[in-house]
């Protein structure tokens, strides 16, 4: 698949985009003051001393040395499993995510009672916070016992991603699919296509730009709820938990912290380049985007 | 059997603020094979006569029937082909795969599809541009795809609702005559809306004039055609053709009564125009 000049344009600003960043922390690292800048008792602009804004460099270069003295791992190698491990789960929540909303919108375009029943029902449960979900989830979970199968951490956490993730597309798709214009679905109706080949050969296809945006949003909302849902639920082995740990090391090692944050920024850019490879894929669905 | 029948149908518009007569015991039949054109001043019914035929909308009271079947039965049956004013493509298919739709959903061979569809691509002289998309097309082009459509499963009837309203002169000239091959080709009947008197009589063997509020049919001009060989250009600057402009102008300007009133006096309808 060839790039075409935008897309090149596309990627060559996101490279300046993380530049500019980091020639700003370097800039006011230089040029702010050691205590920051605060009015009263706000905190403005952080410290800028070693502790609290360590060189970018510092921190790339700390990237590469062991974790700790006890593991021989490297930091980056640390950050790259538990990425990994949080893109897996979230990867899991948004499928299920996607399912639940794409069938929602699937109802609630066919049925208008369910339209009506369920969308005040949908903006309520997207209401609820995170920090008090969780708990919930893990409680539920462990409740939950069929046979040899049993509730781990990590599947709480899929279901809370899956369940931040779901709204946004389920609102999505349910714009899609109600996109036709009356003079496709009069077309339809001449030929005398019914519900399911109306959808299959009409409304699915035209939701398709509609359902990209909300996998766009979806995504983004996936891998924030997992990263926090790690964190609350307590879920080992994710990036969550990582960037809390070291975290408690910042004082005495304060450029090892910024390296699991950093891999979550490159988790959610892998995560967002992934919707946008399918969207190149379904190019053809998106032609009367403008462009 | 006719290919279309309308007996005494009434069509009204609930809205909100009040109740609109389309269309007021409008009568017409159209023989198999019989090319009739529809015109009239915006907001007369037309389309709304074109929607009940297809079943794209119910009548109030009345009743339509399509080759003896009830309008539904004949939609279920796929008795018509239809084209709308906008051509109506979808944008994520190819123009041979936009052709192909109406197979496609009746579930013809993949084979028997295509054929179809390369044949009707150079029907209507696209054969160059079967896998491009629409957008890639001109209004005129697409318009074309539309057609070629409508055409797909050999329908015995065509609705057109002003297929070419959106083309510029020339373009439209040459769709009216490819259309007419098209027509003689096939042997269809077609029922063709438009706001054009010179598209209705170069097209059609009989124009049906209507007039708004309440939607009736006021005149139905018969236009004598000439025979099939004679070619597009001699047939627009022919006295017949002429003749027959000028009698659909009067039986649009003048109105029902008033075309009567100004017959029973024996006089010309042109008075009527300059009131
Ligand atoms: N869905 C609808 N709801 C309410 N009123 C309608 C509806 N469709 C048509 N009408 C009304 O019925 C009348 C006839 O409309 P119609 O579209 O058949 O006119 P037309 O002859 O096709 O006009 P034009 O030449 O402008 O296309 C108009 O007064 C219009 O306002
Ligand atoms: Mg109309």
């Amino acid at each position: 698949m060839r790039l075409s000049s935008r897309q090149t344009r596309a990627i060559g600003f996101g490279a300046l985009g993380v530049l500019s960043l980091a020639v700003v922390w370097e800039g006011y690292k230089l040029l702010g003051p050691p205590e920051g800048i605060s009015i009263g008792e706000t905190v403005l602009l952080p410290r800028t001393t070693e502790l609290a804004m360590p060189h970018v460099w510092d921190s790339v270069a700390r990237a590469f040395q062991p974790a700790s003295s006890a593991s021989g791992e490297l930091v980056i190698v640390a950050v790259a499993k538990a990425a990994a491990s949080t893109l897996g789960i979230a990867g899991l929540g948004m499928l299920l995510g996607a399912v639940v909303g794409v069938l929602l919108a699937l109802l609630m375009q066919r049925f208008l009672l369910a339209d009506r029943a369920m969308l005040p029902w949908l903006i309520l449960s997207q209401t609820v916070p995170l920090i008090a979900l969780a708990p919930l989830v893990v409680a539920w979970g462990g409740k939950l016992q069929l046979g040899p199968f049993e509730w781990e951490r990590w599947m709480s956490v899929a279901v809370i991603a899956s369940y931040l993730a779901f709204f946004p597309v389920a609102i999505g798709t349910l714009r899609g699919l109600r996109s036709p214009e009356q003079a496709h679905l009069d077309l339809f109706r001449a030929q005398g296509a019914g519900w399911w080949k109306t959808l299959r050969y009409l409304r699915l296809p035209a939701a398709v730009p509609h359902l990209l945006a909300a996998l766009r949003l979806g995504t983004a909302t996936a891998i924030i709820g997992t990263v926090v849902a790690e964190v609350s639920t307590g879920a080992r082995g994710g990036i969550g938990r990582l960037i809390v740990e070291y975290a408690q090391s910042g004082s005495s090692d304060p450029a090892k912290a910024w390296a699991p944050i950093a891999g979550a920024v490159v988790l959610g850019l892998v995560a967002a380049g992934a919707v946008a490879l399918a969207g190149l894929m379904l190019h053809n669905y998106r032609r009367a985007e403008a462009r | 059997m006719s290919a279309v029948e309308v007996a005494g149908v009434t069509k009204v518009f609930e809205t909100r603020t009040d109740t609109v007569r389309a269309l007021d015991e409008v009568s017409l039949t159209v023989a198999d094979g019989e090319f009739v054109a529809l015109i009239g001043p915006s907001g007369c019914g037309k389309s709304t006569l074109m929607r009940l035929i297809a079943d794209l909308d119910e009548p109030s009271e009345g009743e339509v029937r399509v080759f003896g079947m009830p309008a539904r039965t004949a939609r279920l049956e796929r008795a018509y082909g239809i084209a709308f004013q906008q051509a109506g493509l979808l944008p994520w298919r190819t123009v041979r795969a936009n052709v192909e739709l109406p197979l496609e959903l009746h579930g013809a061979s993949a084979a028997a599809r295509r054929a179809r569809a390369d044949e009707l691509v150079e029907l209507v002289g696209l054969g160059d541009f079967a896998d491009h998309h629409p957008d890639q097309l001109s209004g005129g082009m697409q318009q074309r795809v539309a057609i070629a459509r409508s055409l797909a499963e050999h329908p015995r009837l065509l609705l057109m609702d002003e297929p070419f309203g959106a083309l510029d002169e020339m373009t439209r000239e040459r769709l009216q005559g490819e259309l007419l091959r098209i027509r003689t080709e096939t042997g269809a009947a077609v029922v063709f809306v438009t706001h054009s008197i010179p598209e209705a009589v170069f097209l059609a063997d009989r124009v049906v004039v209507m007039s708004p509020r309440p939607g009736r049919i006021t005149e139905i001009v018969d236009i004598d055609r000439p025979d099939a060989t004679a070619d597009a250009e001699s047939m627009r600057e022919s006295d017949a053709f002429f003749r027959s402009v000028t009698a659909v102008r009067e039986a649009l300007h003048g109105g029902g009564a008033a075309a009567e009133s100004a017959a029973t006096h024996g006089a010309s309808t042109r008075g009527v125009e300059t009131r």
